[in-house]
């Protein structure tokens, strides 16, 4: 086991709000990754805008910090490049489910061997205060003066649906546990969907960690992970949520299904082309 | 009796049409390798409606004894398979033009028109080799008797196309072919017309292929490794290309949900090591610009091959224009650097593709390859040893433990690292960031950051592509051009004859070549001929090198120019010109 403080940065000018969840969720990711062995040079951690996407700011790792709502298919664009890789997409519920909601849809269908740890916190920090794609109906924010009316977004529902082959709930409150759903994560040969519970100090008083305590609950004991519709009876629920890893079924990735890896498993940049195989090619279908 | 070539031409044009699905585009395909097969050298260039069925397209097909490239408006031999026949084909149609076909059903169609014709049932004859889904056959090889010996030369084309639906599928195509060349043959015999085309022997050192897959194997020449998109006219051909040569060649290459997920994977998998290009048409260039901002900022070579089609919006899908030269070079908020190159020839397609790898690994910018529907549907024969294959130097570093993704550099363009080569981390930001890619708001180090990519555009105009000059040195009057219209532009001054004119073409817009105002400034007139209504490239002229263009010949009705088209706006310019000195 290595020791998580390798991921720390030094000189890290760390711009969240004193108590945000975003800390508890990178010290588990930080241990997890460290119990499974990875080191920092083998992780990259993909990121769009927003609080939560300026994780890989903080913290030791390849990083790309890219657009708003875009670390999706960046991070896919990185796996389909090198598939040995361990790859993050990190942002909170704004970035993933709002600006990249079809992103979102898409990557579930097409199943990269990636992680998507999306931080909720039901509220938009950075832009202050307005609501977000998973805001309850009736929370009041600045752009919600008389109360939010879109009905919230079902991340979880919305996965399973579209084909996840994982996905999991975990609540920053409880680090222990969101560790070890992110080494599961981690572990699993395919899309992983983590949709980490989190309170806003600064903007979200109705979703208080108060709040997150009372309406979440640990998995039961002999929870059957691989039964499709008992994990969509568990994601429809709508006054207390489970805590855990609701539904796990591998099916092929992405990457192993690209013609590219069928014959070679070499990353991307390790291949030379072929002059002969192409003047061979040029002969036989335009000669 | 009407003899081919006309009189003063070198070549036979034929054109083909009919409605959608009823194969048209097959036919182009066997015309292109038959006329190959039999020693001539051959153009193809096809028009078609946004729709799967019904409509009316068609294909141009040109055949002579030396290299032909360009779109002519005359027709010396028309084969509609239907009625339904356009304005745009039916008003080409001269007392000299020899139209095959059912005249009977043609009769409204052609009616008040003056032609030669010769009464062909396509259909009935069809039929009688066992299903009207042999028509287009048919026609194929009513023409193969005009030029061929024997029908036996379409046998390995037929097989090449039809192989793998089984051997009575062949034969079954053959039975059509034998039908179809004997009324061929009939026609020469009747005494109708004659050919007298001569053979430019032995092709084999040449192939025959269209702009698409000109761009295709560029890139792959270019070491691409990456490709995804969605699909849109007239971009797709590329990304079929890819995904299914994805194996063959090891390129990653995917279909995906919309054209802002296609660039923002495409830079991911740059900034994962591959060779990354994105293939799409304005409207999602459009989409795309966000991300193609993001490739300049990351400083992640990419390559967008943008084709063009009549905007604004969705315009005309199956068409072409030369509307978004000015889009390529402005698209994309904040500043950056990025070239842009315009092919004209299908060579340049090749080379062009290729050459954006190149630029983009070694300056690490994006770069935009601008086609057009025309070009993507042109086909003609090359010297396959025009084209470079050599495999190009993908400028990656192995990093070290101290490794910073953007340490700055004399020239702006940092060592890059990828993820997984070496013992550094490798960390790009879409924010302004420091050498190890991180965020700070800190305005000198923004100063810095931008000016050093900035400068890079130093590195890129020193390598500018020159304008071609095609023509005389001591050129009176110039004929400047750009992208896909160049091969017209040529073959229309070649017709006029002005022995002191030549052609410029601009092979890269963007940056331009220093030298490019000189050649402005040596001649007395500058005239442009541009696929647009605004005169783009002339606008780019004024703004880099405070040039200005009088005179222009501009297109914008959704069709390439003809060779025709050119030479008459050409004379127009000339005797206004006259006229008033």
């Amino acid at each position: 086991m290595m020791d998580p403080r390798q991921y720390d940065l030094p000189g890290a000018d760390v711009a969240w709000c004193p108590g945000c969840g975003n800390f508890q969720i990178m010290e588990s990711l930080k241990e997890a990754l460290a119990e499974l062995d990875y080191a920092p040079e083998q992780v990259v951690l993909v990121s769009g805008i927003g609080q939560a996407a300026k994780m890989p700011h903080f913290m030791k790792g390849h990083f790309f910090n890219g657009l708003h709502g875009r670390a999706l298919p960046v991070a896919t664009g990185m796996k389909a490049a090198n598939p040995e890789m361990l790859v993050f997409a990190i942002g909170g519920d704004g970035d993933m489910y709002g600006e990249g909601g079809n992103h979102f849809l898409h990557t579930i269908r097409r199943n990269p061997n990636l992680v998507n740890l999306v931080h909720n916190n039901m509220v938009y920090g950075l832009t202050k205060g307005q609501y977000s794609p998973t805001s309850p109906l009736g929370l009041v924010t600045p752009t919600s003066p008389r109360g939010v009316t879109n009905v919230p977004v079902n991340p979880l529902a919305l996965a399973l649906v579209s084909g996840a082959s994982f996905v999991a709930r975990a609540f920053s409150g409880n680090p222990e546990q969101t560790k070890g759903i992110i080494k599961k994560a981690v572990l699993h040969k395919g899309y992983a969907l983590i949709d980490v519970f989190q309170p806003c100090v600064s903007f979200n008083r109705v979703n208080t960690f108060k709040w997150y305590k009372d309406h979440t609950y640990d998995l039961e004991e002999g929870y059957d992970p691989t039964d499709f519709r008992g994990a969509m009876e568990k994601v429809l629920e709508e006054d207390h949520h489970a805590l855990g890893v609701l539904y796990c079924k591998e099916r092929p990735t992405f990457e192993e299904t690209l013609g590219a890896y069928a014959r070679d498993p070499r990353p991307l940049f390790r291949r030379e082309r072929s002059e002969q195989a192409l003047r061979a090619f040029l002969e036989e279908r335009y000669g | 009796m009407q003899q081919f070539p006309r009189k003063g031409n070198r070549d036979v044009s034929i054109v083909l049409c009919g409605a959608a699905g009823q194969g048209v585009q097959a036919v182009e395909e066997l015309l292109v390798r038959l006329g190959k097969n039999l020693g001539y050298h051959v153009y193809a260039n096809r028009e078609y409606m946004s729709r799967v069925r019904g409509g009316h397209n068609s294909t141009a097909v040109r055949m002579a004894a030396s290299p032909v490239r360009a779109l002519v408006d005359r027709i010396d031999i028309l084969v509609p398979l239907g009625p339904g026949i356009r304005e745009n084909v039916l008003d080409r149609i001269d007392p000299q033009t020899l139209v095959l076909g059912d005249m009977k059903e043609l009769e409204g169609d052609l009616a008040g028109r003056t032609f030669q014709s010769v009464h062909l049932p396509f259909l009935d004859i069809a039929k009688e080799a066992g299903g009207a889904v042999f028509a287009n056959v048919v026609a194929t090889a009513v023409i193969a008797g005009l030029f061929a010996d024997t029908p036996e030369v379409l046998r390995p084309l037929v097989e090449q196309r039809f192989g793998a639906k089984g051997a009575d599928v062949v034969e079954k195509n053959m039975a059509a072919v034998s039908l179809g060349f004997a009324r061929g043959q009939e026609i020469l015999r009747s005494g109708v017309c004659s050919f007298s085309l001569a053979s430019s022997g032995s092709l084999e050192d040449r192939i025959a292929l269209d702009g698409a897959d000109a761009v295709s194997t560029g890139a792959l020449a270019g070491g691409c490794s990456f490709c995804c998109g969605y699909p849109m006219s007239p971009a797709t051909g590329i990304l079929t290309f890819m995904i299914q040569q994805g194996e063959r060649f090891g390129v990653a290459a995917e279909q995906v949900e919309d054209e802002i997920a296609a660039v923002n994977m495409a830079v991911g998998a740059s900034y994962g090591g591959a060779r990354a290009m994105v293939t799409t048409s304005g409207g999602g260039f459009a989409l795309m610009t966000e991300g193609f901002s993001l490739a300049g900022v990351t400083e992640s070579p990419l390559v967008v091959h943008l084709s063009q089609r009549p905007g604004p919006a969705t315009g005309m899908a199956t068409r072409t224009e030369q509307g978004d030269l000015l889009f390529a070079l402005h698209g994309g908020h904040g500043e950056f650097p990025r070239a842009i190159l315009a092919p004209g020839t299908l060579e340049e397609a090749f080379f062009c593709t290729r050459h954006a790898f190149y630029l983009a690994d070694r300056y690490q910018v994006p770069v935009v390859v601008l086609t057009d529907q025309y070009l993507m549907n042109t086909y003609y024969d090359l010297p396959l040893e025009a084209l470079d294959l050599e495999s190009l130097d993908p400028h990656i570093v192995e990093t070290s433990r101290e490794y910073r993704r953007y340490e700055d550099a004399e020239d702006g363009v940092s060592p890059r690292g990828v993820p997984g080569h070496g013992e550094g981390l490798v960390g790009v930001d879409s924010h302004e960031h420091d050498e190890e890619g991180h965020v700070w708001e800190n305005f000198q180090l923004r100063a810095w950051m931008n000016s050093k990519r900035i400068r890079k555009i130093e590195g890129l105009r020193y390598e500018a592509l020159e304008p071609t000059l095609i023509g005389p040195e001591n050129y009176k009057i110039l004929l400047l051009c750009w992208g896909s219209t160049r091969s017209i532009v040529e073959e229309a001054l070649e017709n006029l004859g002005w022995k002191d004119a030549a052609v410029l073409h601009i092979l890269q817009p963007w940056p331009l070549s220093e030298k490019t105002l000189s050649y402005l400034e040596k001649a007395g007139r500058v005239i442009a001929v541009e696929g647009n209504a605004t005169a783009q490239l002339c606008a780019l002229l004024r703004l880099e090198c405070g040039f200005e263009v009088q005179e222009k010949v501009l297109t914008w009705k959704g069709l390439q120019f003809s060779v025709e088209e050119v030479m008459e706006g050409l004379r127009e310019l000339s005797s206004k010109g006259e006229r008033e000195s």
